[in-house]
């Protein structure tokens, strides 16, 4: 005989501000089979869990109901309390008298009357549970992390330093990702090669990361503690193990002779030539070059071959093909980072048509010591140093009619950045910045910018620049202040558009691959906004930097160092407990037709031989992997011979269920 | 401007309704980038720049909007339309607000504008078609500047632009019709506007 106890939470006024508590209470006690019911003002504070503790001794009950929230806030706050007191933990349930009942109704006659038959339903469901034991699966103590720019190289440190092993891949020939190509950094202006490289180099040499670059992961199978990746490691034409970074091949390739040249340098943002056979920059990790086959002769035509022909290691070997490996890893860390916004997309600020209208990351290495003019501004179109620069803010970004309606978070601080080093390197310049707001939130950021206005010159114009177009050797900039309410009109020899961050081509096909959730704009999608930054609604995969969202580095290393500490929390235990709240197929009725395949959305049905004792077959049935099984019930719905059942979730419980309403 | 006036809910939640009602596009999703005081080829000319006339409208100052020179001198070259990032219609809000000036009789700030446009429309009424010379000679007694331009009649003249009796007539009766068809949606309009409605359901006009 059932002996259920029912709790019902006020939620201090939440709840009994129209539900009167006390008689659900009183009317609970006269439900068949209900031993106990109180009510209380908060039954998920200490005493609430001791009162409900103590009954299940008192009463000996053999199940417990307990009237408030979601089960999304407090379901597993009221397992824990009844297993403290040796009740099994799934012998508790539920009824949501809040967010589907007080929250919603405003009449107390008739929300006390709905209260009452939400806790009937669920009295008579508890009646039918059973006791369940959490499932255990192995974990693979090994992770993925992929990209190779701040966050994934933060990331993988992390959990390398853990104790744990990683493997890093990397699409392009060298890690280091969008902040290699930076000059100094805000707000301290520090240079980023000098602060990347030294740990660009620790991921090489740690000896628990394994560095794929040149390399990407093409397919992921399996499930949380136990995925199976197969990455795919493109061909350099480069034995990394002969190759000893002397560079000789780079500087003979007749592609790469100055004049010559046309391939355009990926690296230097097209600002710069480089041969067909390259690093992409002096400090790549790895230092081993790729033969690019596009603009390669020997490739295109069978001539050439000098790079082999110079290689005093013998590495060069145009007989290399792709290498597809497969791993076993328990997480995945996606930092796949972003792109910037062509600015071949603004046609009224000539972007694409004129030399000398740049974007941010091109003035960025025209910045760099390692850019194309050794660090000194000289505009692209004939080298001069131009002596008035106008950068133009939200090039892109708040532009429903670019597409982008989000602010891109960082454009404020790098063109302040900017405007302050072009004043660092050029000093009778003159810098303008057109600007709507200026986004500067953050420790010592908004300082930065009032320093680039106060103390370096310059010349903040509150407005978005209308349209600008080239005269005399110079660009002519027709913008308006707001402020003065005046238009103004700037010749200036350079232009720097701060256009949109955006997501990187191809983020999607990523995302279906993970089974991670993305929204419109091609950024991931984290679980949930503030409570779960870092994890994805895929178990198992996390999230870091910028391909989540635009983010700076501070940002960045900060979530990829929360993505690390939840992988190594996964990482501690050898087996990962699940709910066990999952289907089961009754193989006995099973008639193989696999339709519950077709509909499971996490791809957790496996197909399982039947057969005699002599090892002939019988049969081939379905067979649910509680690894993967996210327990959405859709294959027990489908299955035409009923012989899929989801725990917790029986027919006999939902059939209860349905038959007390409205009794 | 009174700042008190902007507080006024009612006052200038009706305005704006109004504004978006008749020109199919909300002012309120403008941001006062500026971008269309820029490109504004007229901007120099105006008592108003036209990101300040959205502005105005968003806080439902009404009459000084409707007083302002801005909107009569408005090209209707659509240069602001084109650039607005929020994608305003602007030159539709232009148009709005005129049509709104002229049933309110707020028509000085630019009255000759207003002659002028009166007149052309006129003149288009009658005859199906514009007689230029009549609507010079008429625009310039009216607002006794009688010899304005006269050095221009010639030439034009020369080059078969204007004709002393007037080019063939057009279609009058078709333009009649027109005319009709005007009248009659306008007085609609009038008569749905008196109306009490919600201003958040007229998205893009009179459906
Ligand atoms: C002009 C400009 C100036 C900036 N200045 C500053 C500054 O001064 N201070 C500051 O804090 N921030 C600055 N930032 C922001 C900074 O660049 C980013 O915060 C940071 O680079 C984000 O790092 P990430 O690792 O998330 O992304 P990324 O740097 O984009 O790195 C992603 C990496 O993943 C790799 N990858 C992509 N897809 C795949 C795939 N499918 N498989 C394998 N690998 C893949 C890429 O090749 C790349 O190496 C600036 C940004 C710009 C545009
Ligand atoms: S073989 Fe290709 S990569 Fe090598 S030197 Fe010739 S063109 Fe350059
Ligand atoms: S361009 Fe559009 S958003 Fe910008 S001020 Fe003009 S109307 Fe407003």
């Amino acid at each position: 005989m059932a002996r259920v106890g029912v709790f019902i939470c006020h939620c201090g006024e939440n709840i009994a501000r129209t539900v009167d508590c006390a008689r659900v209470a009183e009317y609970a006690a006269t439900l068949p089979g209900v031993a106990h019911a109180v009510d209380y003002r908060y039954m998920c504070s200490d005493p609430g869990q001791r009162l409900i503790e103590t009954a299940i001794r008192e009463h000996g009950l053999t199940g417990v109901v307990v009237a408030s929230c979601s089960p999304h806030m407090h379901e597993v706050t009221f397992r824990r309390t009844v297993a403290r007191a040796g009740l099994n933990p799934f012998l508790c349930e539920m009824a949501n008298i809040r967010e589907q009942c007080s929250w919603v109704h405003e009449d107390r006659e008739a929300a006390t009357a709905k209260a009452c038959e939400l806790v009937r339903l669920m009295v008579e469901k508890v009646k039918w549970n059973t006791a369940l034991e959490p499932i255990h699966v192995p974990v693979t103590r090994k992770a993925l992390v992929i990209g190779g720019g701040i966050a994934g190289i933060q990331a993988a440190l992390d959990i390398a330093n853990g104790g744990r092993e990683v493997i890093l891949v990397e699409k392009g020939p060298s890690i280091g990702g969008h902040m290699a190509q930076l000059s100094e950094t805000f707000p301290t202006l520090d240079c980023s090669q000098c602060i990347m490289t030294p740990r660009m180099v620790e991921v090489k040499n740690h000896p628990n990361i394994t560095l794929y670059t040149y390399a990407e992961v093409e397919k992921v199978d399996g499930y949380i503690g136990n995925f199976a990746v197969t990455i795919r490691k493109k061909a350099r034409c480069v034995d990394e193990a002969l190759c000893t970074g002397c560079g000789e091949c780079q500087s003979k390739c007749p592609q790469g002779k100055l004049k010559t040249s046309v391939i355009p340098n990926e690296f230097d943002l097209g600002l710069s030539r480089r041969p067909a056979i390259y690093v992409p920059f002096p400090q790549a990790v790895p230092n081993v070059p790729v033969i690019d086959k596009e603009h390669c002769r020997y490739f295109q035509d069978g001539k050439c071959g000098v790079c082999q022909k110079v290689c005093p290691a013998k590495a060069v070997d145009f007989t290399q093909t792709d290498q597809v490996v497969t791993e076993q890893v328990g997480a995945i860390v996606v930092a796949t980072g972003y792109d910037v916004m062509s600015s071949g997309e603004y046609g009224e600020y000539g972007g694409g048509r004129y030399p000398d209208v740049i974007d941010g990351l091109q003035f960025e290495r025209l910045l760099s010591a390692s850019g194309p003019t050794g660090g000194e501004v000289k505009r692209p179109s004939d080298g001069k140093v131009p002596e008035t620069v106008v950068f133009i803010a939200c090039a892109g970004s708040r532009d429903r009619s670019h597409g982008v309606p989000y602010c891109s978070k960082i454009c404020c601080m790098y063109t302040a950045k900017h405007a302050m080093l072009y004043k660092h390197k050029v000093h009778h310049g003159q810098a303008y910045v057109f600007y709507m707001d200026i986004r500067a939130g953050g420790k010592n950021y908004d300082e930065f910018v009032r320093r680039a206005i106060e103390e370096e010159g310059a010349v903040y114009l509150r407005g978005r620049v209308s349209r600008l177009y080239q005269k005399d050797g110079q660009l002519i900039v027709k913008g308006a202040d707001t402020l003065s309410g005046q238009p103004v009109e700037i010749a200036a020899d350079l232009v720097v558009l701060a256009t949109a961050i955006q997501a990187r081509p191809g983020s999607d096909a990523l995302a279906q691959m993970l089974k991670v959730p993305y929204d419109g704009y091609g950024f991931l999608s984290e679980a949930h906004p503030k409570l779960r930054p870092v994890e994805t609604n895929s178990a198992g995969v996390y999230l870091a930097g910028a391909c989540q969202a635009p983010k700076d580095i501070p940002e960045t290393v900060a979530q990829a160092s929360a993505a690390a500490s939840k992988v190594l929390g996964l990482f501690s235990m050898e087996q990962m407990e699940r709910e066990p709240t999952v289907s089961v197929v009754n193989e006995r009725t099973c008639i193989g037709c696999f339709d519950c395949e077709r509909v499971c959305p996490f791809g957790a049905i496996e197909h399982r031989e039947i057969r005699d004792r002599r090892g002939n077959l019988l049969k081939v049935v379905s067979h649910v992997n509680e690894g993967v099984c996210a327990g959405c019930g859709a294959c027990a719905t489908t299955c035409r011979s009923g012989s899929i059942e989801l725990r917790g979730y029986t027919d006999e419980q939902v059939f209860a269920q349905i038959a007390a309403v409205g009794v | 401007m009174k700042l008190g006036s902007v507080a006024r809910e009612k006052t200038r939640s009706g305005f704006l309704a109004e504004v978006r009602r008749r020109s199919g596009t909300n002012p309120a999703d403008c941001y006062q980038c500026g971008k269309c005081t820029a490109g504004c080829p007229l901007t120099f000319a105006g008592d108003l720049d036209p990101a300040r006339v959205m502005r105005l409208v968003q806080l439902g100052q009404r009459d000084a909007v409707l007083q302002s020179r801005t909107i009569w001198l408005c090209a209707s070259c659509e240069t602001c339309t084109t650039r607005c990032p929020q994608e305003v219609d602007l030159a539709s809000v232009m148009d709005a607000l005129r049509i709104m000036a002229r049933e309110a009789g707020l028509t000085q700030a630019a009255r000759e504008v207003a002659i002028a446009n009166a007149g052309l429309l006129g003149s288009v009424k009658s005859r199906g078609r514009v007689h230029e010379m009549m609507l010079v000679l008429q625009q310039n007694l009216r607002t006794l500047h009688l010899f304005r331009d006269a050095e221009k009649g010639p030439v034009l003249m020369l080059k078969g632009k204007m004709d002393p009796l007037g080019h063939k007539r057009g279609a009058r009766d078709q333009v009649r019709r027109l005319f009709e068809n005007v009248a009659r949606m306008e007085a609609a309009e009038r008569a749905a506007s008196t109306t009490p409605r919600c201003a958040c359901s007229d998205e893009g006009g009179e459906a």
